[in-house]
C-alpha cells in the first residue's frame, strides 16, 4: 500500500534474522470444531504462568472470562442463537436435510442445534499476530518485536508499561496487568517454538479446532476446509483473517467462523490504524505550523 | 430495520458479543490529560517568549520563559508516574520510531527540555547569554510540535473518536496550547506589556473552541461521545469557559488587571476541560462496540472494503465479496 511512507517496516520481517529466520508460524482456529471445553485457556495459563483472575458470574452463557486480556491469552466465546444450523436449513426436504447432516458429521462439525432450537457457536480467540501489527508499530521502547517465526511478542524485561499498545490494537487483545505494570498477551508460546514444540493451546485442543503450523500450509488447509464445507451446504462458513489483503495485511492466527465476526466479538474490518501515520504526522505538523503562525500574529500583529 | 438506506453512518444496531467492547479501554491515568495541558502550555510559551524577545518586549519574554519552564518542569513527572514501570522511563529513549508518536514525542520533550532549561535559565539569571541566544530559537521551534504531537499520539490508535480526528485534533490542541500560553502570560505580565499575550489567549481560545466544533462535526456519528456522559459535560464546560474568558479579556483585559487575571484563569480552566473532554471521549468511544463495529460494517456494506472475512467462492484478492 502506497501510504506507508513514514512507518518503519515492522511487518513480518523474518529476513532480518538472516540465517536464523524460520518459516512464519501461526494458528488456524477452526471454530466449527470447537466444543467449548476451554482446555486451551487452561493449558495456556499453566504453561505461561498466567495469573488467575477470579471471575464473577457473568450470566453470559458459559463465558465468565468475556474477553482476551493481560491474564487471558486464549478466550473461548459462547454464542447462543435461535438460528438454524446452515447445512440443514438449506435443504429442500427432510431426506436432503438428513443427507446434509450426515455430510456435516462426516467432517466433524461440532456446533449443533439443540432440542430447544438453540444453535451453539464456540470459538477460541487469541492474539492475531498481525502482519502489520499496530501494537508493535506504536511501542516506543521496542519491547514489542517481531520474532524469527514472524510472531509478535512482548519482551517483559523491556516493557515500561506506557500502555500505548493497548488502545492501538484493533482487536482489544493486549492489556496491562494492573499489579505488575507491564502489558501481556499471547506469545504463540515463543519458548516452545524455539524447542520445536507446538503451543500449549494447540497441544491441548482435543478436537484439533486449534491447528498450529506454517502459515502458508495452514492457509491452504483452511481453503480446502472452507470448500468442503460449502459443498456440504455449510455456506455460512467463512475464513477470517486468512487473506494478506485485509486491513492488517493478514493474520498470523486466523479463523474459520460460522457467522459474522462481530457476533464473536471480533471486528469485521480491522485496520492497523498506524498505516495512516503519515496523515497523523501531517496533521501534527500542520497544527504546529498554525500554532507558530498564531503566535507570530499575536506578537507581531498591528498593535491596537 | 433497513440498514442499507443509511449505510453512510454506523448501523444503529451493530451486532456484538453480549455488548462487550471490541477494543480495550486505554490504561492511561489522569496524569495524561494534565500533561497534554502542561506540555502544550510549555511549548507555546517558548514560542511566545522567543517572539516577544524578537519584538523587544522583554517583560513578556521573561514571563513567558518562566511559564515554559514551569510547564516543562511538571511534564516528565506526570509522564513517568503514568507508566506501569516508572523506573524504566529511560527505555522511552531506547529507540526512535516514526511509527510511534510517543517515541518521537519523548525525543521532542527531551530536546525541548534541554533547550528550554538553557534558554529560560539564561534569560532569568543573566548567565551564559550566548548559550541562551542559541537555545531560544531551538526551544521555540521544538515547542510547536511539542504542543501538537500529543494529538497525533491519540490519533494513532484504534479508538474511533481519536483516529477519526487525525486531521482535526492537532488544531484543537494547537488552539488550546496557544490559549493556555496566552492566558498564563496574561496573568503573569503587567497590563502594559501583555497585549500580545492577551491576543494569543483570546485568539487561541476561539481557535480551540472552533476547532473542537469542526472536529465533532466531521466525526459524524462516531463523534457522539462528545455529546454524552462525562465527555459531553466537559466539552460544554470547555466551550463556556474558553468563550467567557476570551470575552472578559477582550472587553476589560486592557484596562483591568483583575479582569485580565480572571479571564486568564477561565481560559486555563477551559483548556484543561477540553483536554479532559478529548481524553474521556476516547474511553467512551472504546467502551461501546457500536463505534468500532458500525463504521467497519458500513465500509464493507458500501463496498469500500472487503473486510477480513471471506466465504467460499469469493475471490480472495481485491474484489468485494457479495456474501460478507
Amino acid at each position: 500500500m502506497g501510504h506507508r511512507v513514514l512507518t518503519l517496516d515492522t511487518r513480518a520481517s523474518a529476513e532480518s534474522y538472516g540465517e536464523s529466520a524460520r518459516p512464519r508460524m501461526g494458528f488456524f482456529t477452526d471454530t466449527s470444531l470447537c466444543i467449548g471445553c476451554k482446555a486451551c485457556e487452561v493449558a495456556c495459563k499453566e504453561w505461561n504462568h498466567v495469573p488467575a483472575d477470579v471471575p464473577e458470574f457473568s450470566g453470559k452463557s458459559y463465558d465468565n472470562t468475556l474477553s482476551l486480556g493481560a491474564n487471558t491469552w486464549r478466550h473461548v466465546a459462547f454464542v447462543e442463537q435461535r438460528k438454524p444450523v446452515g447445512a440443514e436449513a438449506a435443504a429442500e426436504d427432510l431426506v436432503e436435510a438428513a443427507e446434509r447432516a450426515n455430510a456435516v458429521d462426516g467432517f466433524g462439525i461440532q456446533t449443533y442445534q439443540d432440542g430447544d432450537g438453540v444453535r451453539w457457536l464456540m470459538s477460541s480467540d487469541v492474539c492475531k499476530h498481525c502482519t502489520s501489527a499496530a501494537c508493535l508499530d506504536v511501542c516506543p521502547t521496542g519491547a514489542l518485536f517481531r520474532t524469527e517465526f514472524g510472531t509478535v511478542v512482548v519482551q517483559d524485561d523491556v516493557c515500561n508499561g506506557c500502555g500505548y499498545c493497548v488502545p492501538a490494537c484493533p482487536f482489544g487483545v493486549i492489556d496491562r496487568r494492573e499489579d505488575d505494570g507491564r502489558v501481556w498477551k499471547c506469545t504463540l508460546c515463543y519458548d516452545r517454538l524455539r524447542d520445536d514444540m507446538e503451543p500449549a493451546c494447540a497441544h491441548a485442543c482435543p478436537t484439533d479446532s486449534i491447528q498450529f503450523g506454517e502459515l502458508d500450509e495452514l492457509r491452504e488447509r483452511a481453503e480446502r476446509r472452507l470448500e468442503r464445507m460449502a459443498e456440504a451446504g455449510q455456506t455460512e462458513a467463512r475464513l477470517y483473517g486468512a487473506d494478506p489483503e485485509d486491513g492488517v495485511d493478514g493474520f498470523g492466527a486466523f479463523f474459520l467462523l460460522l457467522d459474522e465476526p462481530e457476533v464473536y466479538g471480533l471486528p469485521p474490518d480491522p485496520v492497523a490504524t498506524t498505516r495512516d501515520v503519515g496523515q497523523v504526522w501531517t496533521g501534527v505538523l500542520a497544527g504546529a505550523a498554525a500554532l507558530g503562525a498564531g503566535i507570530a500574529a499575536a506578537v507581531f500583529g498591528r498593535r491596537r | 430495520m433497513s440498514p442499507r438506506e443509511r449505510a453512510m453512518v454506523p448501523r444503529a444496531d451493530p451486532q456484538s458479543y453480549y455488548g462487550q467492547p471490541v477494543l480495550k479501554q486505554p490504561v492511561w491515568a489522569p496524569e495524561v490529560p494534565f500533561y497534554f495541558f502542561a506540555g502544550g502550555m510549555a511549548g507555546a510559551s517558548a514560542g511566545l517568549a522567543f517572539a516577544a524577545g524578537l519584538r523587544g518586549n522583554s517583560e513578556l519574554e521573561r514571563r513567558a520563559w518562566s511559564v515554559a519552564l514551569v510547564g516543562l518542569a511538571v511534564s516528565p513527572p506526570l509522564l513517568i508516574s503514568d507508566l506501569g514501570r516508572p523506573e524504566r522511563f529511560l527505555n522511552m529513549l531506547r529507540m526512535f520510531k516514526v511509527s510511534s508518536p510517543m517515541s518521537v514525542g519523548s525525543w521532542i520533550l527531551a530536546a525541548f527540555g534541554g533547550a528550554t532549561t538553557v534558554a529560560a535559565g539564561s534569560e532569568l539569571t543573566g548567565l551564559y547569554p550566548a548559550a541562551g541566544a542559541l537555545a531560544k530559537p531551538v526551544a521555540a521551534a521544538l515547542g510547536m510540535p511539542l504542543a501538537t504531537y500529543t494529538a497525533g499520539l491519540l490519533a494513532n490508535t484504534s479508538v474511533p473518536v481519536w483516529h477519526g480526528a487525525r486531521h482535526t485534533l492537532p488544531f484543537v490542541f494547537a488552539g488550546g496550547s496557544a490559549a493556555s500560553a496566552g492566558a498564563a502570560a496574561t496573568i503573569a505580565t503587567g497590563l502594559g506589556s501583555a497585549a500580545p499575550a492577551r491576543r494569543l489567549a483570546v485568539g487561541g481560545a476561539l481557535a480551540a473552541v472552533g476547532a473542537a466544533f469542526v472536529m465533532e462535526r466531521s466525526l459524524g456519528e462516531i463523534g457522539e461521545p462528545y455529546h454524552e456522559q462525562a465527555a459531553g459535560k466537559l466539552t460544554r464546560a470547555a466551550g463556556a469557559l474558553n468563550l467567557a474568558g476570551a470575552a472578559l479579556i477582550a472587553a476589560r483585559g486592557r484596562r483591568s488587571r483583575k479582569a485580565a487575571i480572571a479571564g486568564g484563569a477561565l481560559i486555563t480552566a477551559g483548556v484543561i476541560a477540553e483536554r479532559w473532554a478529548v481524553f474521556r471521549a476516547g474511553f467512551q468511544s472504546a467502551a461501546d462496540p457500536k463505534y468500532t463495529v458500525g463504521p467497519q460494517r458500513a465500509r464493507v456494506e458500501r463496498g469500500e472494503s472487503r473486510g477480513a472475512a471471506r466465504r467460499a467462492g469469493a475471490s480472495n484478492v481485491g474484489s468485494v465479496s457479495e456474501s460478507v
